[in-house]
């Protein structure tokens, strides 16, 4: 399991608040640094194909960084290579200063903090909606545990809590695979929550959902930041636009463009990948 | 929080084993033969194996059902206990055998003159005991272990476990594997020291299956309403989804796996002694096929669905193999077919959509 000795350097200065680094270097998490996550020349192919090619990329602790890209860009595949689904054939992927993703399991990596939404919604159809929120819910996720494993009230009381901001504390006792799309979406993301991850990476998380859905995504993500890092891969420019301070355009595998979103949106690199398809 | 029956399930289950350990002991052993209640020993012995056939369905169903393993190798671990238990029994025939030798009929055949080395302490009944649990256990965590870390799914995994009952059957067929080939284990005799063809043995032995199968559900039951059940079921439905929250789902499956395969071993070892005989045959792939069947008709996830299609579909199998030998095996196709395009949850399911009235999400 995850025995892995994570050494806790606690020296230089805390980055994004005296707060949040506290916690992080109590949990094993190094970041002292600044960064959260190293990306530095991964590359992974397909039968010759390369999805991605030597891409790097660094997230800070604490950021909000929209990545975008025309379809294929390898931006899933990117996030498969954090959450250890795809082992790249060349690079180093860290999390933190001293976890080197390479080295963890799936299951690991999501112990250490990283948590991941997929493109589809993926989410527990024959489960409740209470009980995909519990099986997401951080605990001691070995065999031996969940055999024998209680809810106490502290924890019904975080799954209720978690109902609430996801709107959806109505349908908790629903079979969550009778649920619109938009809310799956939302339970998906509340089960992601519910991990306390560091790292939130979301894959198109506002795919399919209306006006007004994507508008409280948004409020959503916005909050978060800061008290985590968030990745979110996205095609809706507008949600873009709406949350976007940092923007990393992927193409054919590595950055074409990187920085502020307006200064993104008017490179010319940029506009011609978008605009030529 | 999750209650292991509803009211209505306890007193099922009371009734359910009210039958079984008071009724049917009653019916065999008190009511005088010649009654029309009367129970012979015929009928104690097939309800006897059927009850051995229900502990392997429910074990089936936890693997296939909730946990989405479906396997096709089952019969192996059944037929692994029961020749574990055999080795005792022939071990217990002493010198009444053919030869009056103290080895078996076979071994003396064969023109053995002492027992293989991995027949020592056989004659231990606590020994062949642990060996129920232990031989079928260690072989499922093993193949288990190497099937799960190699990600090995679906029908590939279905395939394997194919393969693995065959090449045991194969092995087993062989008279120098000193399980006396494709005659197997049989003419036994006493079960510690007592006789074991008298009417009081087979009650007993009836007795304890239906201990055992009751225990088993109740363990099942257990265990799917716990945490790990929901976890198990995560995995049949998103196993992506439960990695990424991080739970180690090779663990899951391995440690249901090996559970599983350490219940088809023990009721192998119940059946054993109730029918009299283990051979190889119980390890053809088709025996491990008919298991599916049993659990797909009753009905998977379900642990009710299992016994009742163990029970439904043996039952039937009695009734054509002495009536209609010839057409057993077109019935059971068709059975198979006919489920599967119109009960695809089987009969439990079907009942269940009956009284809710509106589609359940697909299983
Ligand atoms: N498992 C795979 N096998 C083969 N090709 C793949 C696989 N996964 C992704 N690809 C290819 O890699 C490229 C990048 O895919 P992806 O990361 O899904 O792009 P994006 O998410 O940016 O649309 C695509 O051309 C896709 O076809
Ligand atoms: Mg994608």
């Amino acid at each position: 399991m995850s025995s892995m000795a994570y050494s806790t350097a606690l020296d230089s200065s805390p980055p994004s608040g005296e707060a949040v680094y506290g916690r992080m270097a109590s949990e094993g998490l190094d970041t002292s640094h600044g960064a959260i996550l190293y990306l530095d020349d991964i590359s992974v192919s397909f039968d010759g194909f390369k999805a991605l090619n030597k891409l790097s990329l660094s997230i800070d602790v604490g950021e909000l960084r929209c990545v975008i890209g025309p379809n294929g860009a390898g931006k899933t595949t990117m996030m498969d290579v954090i959450t250890g689904k795809t082992r790249p054939d060349e690079g180093t992927a860290f999390f933190g200063q001293t976890i080197d993703l390479a080295r963890l399991s799936e299951a690991q990596i999501a112990q250490a903090g990283i948590g991941r939404k997929f493109q589809k919604p993926t989410i527990f159809e024959q489960h409740t909606v209470f009980e995909n929120l519990e099986l997401a819910m951080k605990s001691d996720k070995r065999v031996r545990r969940t055999l024998f494993a209680r809810l106490s009230s502290e924890a019904r009381d975080r799954i209720a809590a978690m109902l609430e901001r996801v709107g959806l504390a109505g349908a908790a006792e629903r079979v969550a695979g009778l649920l619109s799309h938009g809310q799956k979406q939302w339970l998906e993301i509340g089960m992601l929550l519910m991990q306390e991850p560091r790292l939130l990476l979301l894959d198109e998380p506002v795919a399919g959902l209306s006006d007004d859905e994507t508008e409280r995504t948004a409020e959503l993500f916005l909050t978060l930041a800061g008290k985590h890092s968030l990745v979110v891969v996205e095609h809706d420019m507008a949600f873009i636009a709406r949350i976007a301070r940092k923007v990393t355009v992927l193409h054919e595998g590595s950055v074409l463009a990187e920085g502020p979103h307006e200064q993104v949106q008017a490179d010319a690199r940029v506009i011609e990948v978008y605009l030529g398809r | 929080m999750t209650r292991l029956f509803s009211a209505r399930g306890w007193i099922a289950l009371a009734a359910f084993a009210a039958a079984l350990l008071l009724v049917v002991p009653v019916l065999a052993l008190v009511v005088p033969q010649g009654s029309a209640l009367h129970l012979s020993q015929y009928w104690v012995g097939l309800c006897g194996k059927f009850l051995c056939y229900a502990i392997v369905a429910l074990a089936m169903d936890l693997v296939w059902g909730y946990a989405g393993i479906l396997s096709l190798g089952h019969g192996l671990f059944f037929a692994l206990g029961g020749y574990a238990m055999g080795m005792y029994l022939m071990r217990q025939i002493g010198l009444d055998g053919v030869y009056h030798s103290p080895l078996p009929d076979f071994m003396v055949f064969l023109d053995w003159k002492a027992y293989p080395w991995y027949w020592s302490f056989t004659e231990h009944f606590w020994y062949c005991a642990a060996l129920v649990v232990l031989v079928p256990g260690l072989l499922a965590y093993v193949f288990g272990w190497f099937a799960f870390r190699s990600r090995i799914k679906g029908v590939y995994f279905a395939i394997i476990t194919q393969a693995l009952t065959y090449a045991a059957l194969l092995l087993f067929f062989r008279n120098d594997t000193g399980f006396g080939g494709n005659n197997g284990f049989t003419d036994f005799k006493r079960i510690l020291g007592i006789p074991i063809a008298t009417p009081q043995m087979r009650v007993v032995l009836f007795m304890l299956s239906a201990g055992a199968l009751i225990g088993s559900l109740l363990l099942a039951r257990w265990l799917v309403s716990s945490k790990f059940g929901r976890v198990l079921a995560a995995i049949r439905d998103a196993e992506p989804r439960v990695m990424f929250c991080g739970y180690n789902t090779e663990h899951y499956k391995l440690f249901v796996w090996t559970l599983s395969a350490v219940l088809c071993g023990i009721a192998g070892a119940l059946y054993v002694p109730q029918v009299g005989i283990i051979n190889p045959s119980e390890m053809s792939p088709a025996n491990s096929i008919e298991i599916a069947i049993w659990v797909a008709v009753g009905g998977r996830g379900t642990l009710v669905g299992a016994l009742l299609g163990a029970f439904a579909v043996n039952g039937a199998k009695s009734f054509f193999t002495q009536a209609f030998p010839e057409i057993w095996l077109y019935f059971l196709g068709l059975l198979f077919v006919l489920v599967t395009l119109f009960l695809p949850q089987g009969v439990v399911g079907a009942l269940r959509l009956l009284r809710r009235g509106k589609p359940a999400p697909a299983a």
